[in-house]
């Protein structure tokens, strides 16, 4: 794990074959795995949600029992957010850390690869659920006890799943604070790092404090269950709105673990296109920062509903909506960013801006979720269903997406095709908001979350955000195409620093990139 | 070739850095459990989610009884699914001063076939009335053991605190019976004296 740290400056070869994945040290490749690992999980969540959407593509029970539609809501939830989102950002930090901060790799490299190969194992685990008596797991991502102590053989699995994945985060994360800590080139001071890296050292604090808080909850349900705890049991003097406490410490930190990295990549992108510098990088850190700090205090607005005393209600509100200082000044800082830039629409810019409006909206409903009287009417309906799709789709996917498009090229050489990614995005944009925003309309009338079946007053909406999920789930598919052809070498080859409002040392370097780069530390501008 | 040093360094550094970082993992994981006890003390203090407090016959005397005023307590009493027990108030509610000891009662009958042994956990609503309700005795503090048709009455005397807030007129004290399997009784145990 540490004599490793440096490879060897004349070693150009690599190994190849099954072991070079299997045994790699080389962030690049680790990157890689994380990444394609990240888009086959996309594409199997996206296929859980399909059916959901296909059985609510009209009221009565159509394709699917309600309890196999409980398995794919639950499935859908932990599949896209433990095995989609969250690796897709590891894999990011993975290329692009080192490569930004003139690192020759991660500073633990062997650590690097087992938090990789955690993940095959623990999405086995949880998968192979959907296989056994009683089926997967069905009661909602939350994993509320006592409800989720009522699941058949997939319990266990799922603890276990959930331990696996906390420790390949946790890994992750002390990966990349030491990396960015120590092995920056000379001359890179923390005032010069790029903001993906400063947002990613931030999740990386937020990982390491949030998840083995989940880590811990799941470990008591497990207890409750098999060794005759009474955490949750309130038989035993237990409590069951404990577990709801506990598991939100650590829910909105991880919310946030899921976004911070998206504010990264778009403080990027947005500088690169409108060709100035970024505006504000000072008080970017200093809201994103705030923005992490702030979420360790204000779980409880997840659970308004649970009968909390007056005082709390007003604590949690307020804190909750003071969130969105720290958050205007990142978009405010963007759109700064853009005025008066000499602006381009390429494909990355595309989804960048996207972004930033999307995510408005869902900030938006989020404040309006945040308001502990309205909430009464809007707890558990599609709206907060609406509300963190917006965030977290048209938010972290987003801008996951757009940091693939604007990397893409520096990763395989190769240009995409231009007018296939804005195809792509187009239809993704119109359809993810014929997919979403009706449900904004289904929750403000009051249709509950996590139900098969529904009042045929809510046919009409249901039916359009069907339609529009079809549709969104198919344009994945150019994605997946645009992807499989930049890796298989065609398109136009790629300079070294691809756009021309490019800043940054990892442009500096060839497209692709050596396999082994910055053995010597390069000289920082 | 003064790269070696250098290496060498920066890999004790990582080394340690790492070592740190996964301590402080650990750290976390630690809170996560610590929490447990904090959100007991918390309900206790606050009384959230309803949760009653214990004093002992010295402390309820101290209180004067505010005559001025009446507070009409209700009682409740439920089951849990896999109970076989009858369980109902012997009253359904009283009318009491504040500060005045009250006994009131409830009954439990097994209407199953076997042995089976009973805890009630209690409840205070409105949850911001919680925090003035003590209990002095309790069929609620131990564990209730009732052979097949065996009945029995249980006892709880309880006081309202006379600074409960003038805006709360009735109270609802409820009781639900858990059946106590096993081994989850003495882990159990510690916790229950504090309901």
């Amino acid at each position: 794990m540490t004599e490793l740290a440096l490879p060897h400056p004349h070693d150009h070869t690599h190994p190849s074959g099954i072991t070079r994945w299997l045994f790699t040290t080389n962030h690049k490749d680790i990157g890689t795995l994380y990444l394609l690992f990240s888009v086959s999980m996309l594409f199997i969540g996206g296929s859980f949600a399909m059916v959901v959407r296909a059985e609510l593509f009209q009221p009565g029970l159509q394709f699917v029992s309600p309890h196999f539609f409980n398995q794919m809501a639950t499935m859908h939830a932990l599949v896209m957010i433990f095995g989609a989102v969250m690796p897709a950002f590891v894999g990011l930090a993975n290329w692009m850390i080192p490569l930004m901060i003139g690192a020759p790799d991660m500073a633990l490299p062997r650590l690097n690869n087992w938090s990789f190969w955690l993940l095959p194992f623990a999405f086995t685990l949880l998968l192979a659920t959907l296989f056994m008596p009683g089926g997967a797991p069905s009661g909602g991502w939350t994993m509320y006890p006592p409800l989720v102590l009522q699941m058949g053989m997939a319990f266990p699995f799922l603890i276990f799943a959930v331990h696996l994945m906390g420790l390949s985060s946790v890994m992750g994360a002390i990966n990349v604070i030491t990396t960015v800590f120590n092995m920056r080139a000379p001359g890179m001071t923390y005032g010069k790092l790029p903001l993906f890296v400063w947002t990613w050292v931030i999740t990386a604090f937020l990982l390491i404090a949030a998840m083995p808080v989940l880590a811990g909850a799941v470990t008591m349900l497990l207890t409750d269950k098999f060794f005759g705890t009474s955490f949750f049991n309130a038989a035993g003097g237990g409590d069951p709105v404990m577990f709801q406490h506990v598991f939100w410490f650590f829910g909105h930190p991880e919310v946030y673990i899921m976004i911070l990295p998206a504010f990264g990549i778009v403080s990027q992108i947005v500088p690169t296109f409108a060709r100035k510098p970024l505006f504000g990088y000072t008080s970017m850190i200093y809201a994103v920062a705030s923005i992490a700090f702030l979420s360790f205090i204000v779980w409880a607005h997840h659970m308004f509903t649970v009968g909390m005393p007056l005082a709390g209600e007003l604590f949690f509100m307020y804190s909750t909506v003071l969130i969105a200082v720290p958050t205007g000044v990142k978009v405010f800082n963007w759109v700064a960013t853009m005025w008066r830039g000499s602006m381009t629409f390429e494909t990355p810019m595309l989804w960048a801006l996207c972004f930033i409006i999307l995510f408005s909206i869902g900030g938006f409903s989020g404040l309006m979720l945040g308001l502990a009287p309205v909430d009464f009417q809007y707890q558990d309906t599609y709206f907060v269903v609406a509300h963190f799709h917006y965030v977290l789709v048209t938010g972290a996917v987003f801008a996951i997406i757009a940091g693939v498009y604007f990397w893409l090229p520096k990763w395989t050489g190769r240009m995409y095709d231009e007018r296939l990614g804005k195809l792509h995005f187009w239809l993704s944009t119109i359809s993810v908001n014929v997919l979403f925003f009706p449900q904004h309309f289904l929750g403000l009338a009051g249709m509950p979350r996590r139900i098969p079946d529904y009042a045929v007053q809510f046919s009409g909406w249901n039916m359009v955000s069907s339609l529009g999920a079809f549709a969104f789930g198919a344009s994945q598919l150019i994605f997946l195409y645009i992807v499989v052809r930049a890796i298989s070498g065609h398109g136009a080859k790629a300079s070294a620093q691809v756009w021309e409002g490019a800043q940054g040392l990892e442009w500096t370097l060839s497209s692709p990139p050596p396999y082994h780069s910055f053995n010597e530390p390069p000289k920082v501008p | 070739m003064n790269v070696q040093p250098r290496t060498a360094n920066i890999a004790a550094g990582n080394r340690r850095l790492a070592w740190q970082l996964a301590a402080g993992a650990l750290l976390m994981t630690g809170f996560g459990y610590l929490l447990v006890p904090l959100y007991q003390v918390f309900c206790e203090y606050t009384g959230f989610n309803g949760t009653t407090s214990r004093i002992n016959h010295g402390q309820a005397a101290t209180q004067g009884i505010d005559r001025t005023r009446w507070v009409t307590v209700e009682f409740a009493a439920n089951t849990s699914v896999d109970l076989p027990w009858e369980f109902s108030p012997v009253v359904a509610s009283v009318r009491v001063h504040p500060g005045e000891m009250v006994l009131a009662q409830y009954q439990a009958r097994n209407l199953g076939n076997r042995a089976i042994v009973g805890q009630a956990v209690p409840s205070v609503t409105p949850g911001t009335a919680a925090a003035h309700f003590r209990k002095i005795e309790c069929f609620c503090f131990s564990r209730q053991p009732l052979d097949p048709g065996q009945a029995l009455t249980l006892p709880v005397q309880f006081q309202v605190d006379t600074d409960l807030p003038r805006e709360i007129g009735t109270l609802t004290l409820s009781y639900t019976f858990f059946e106590q399997r096993g081994g989850r009784i003495s882990s159990a145990r510690p916790r229950l004296t504090k309901l």
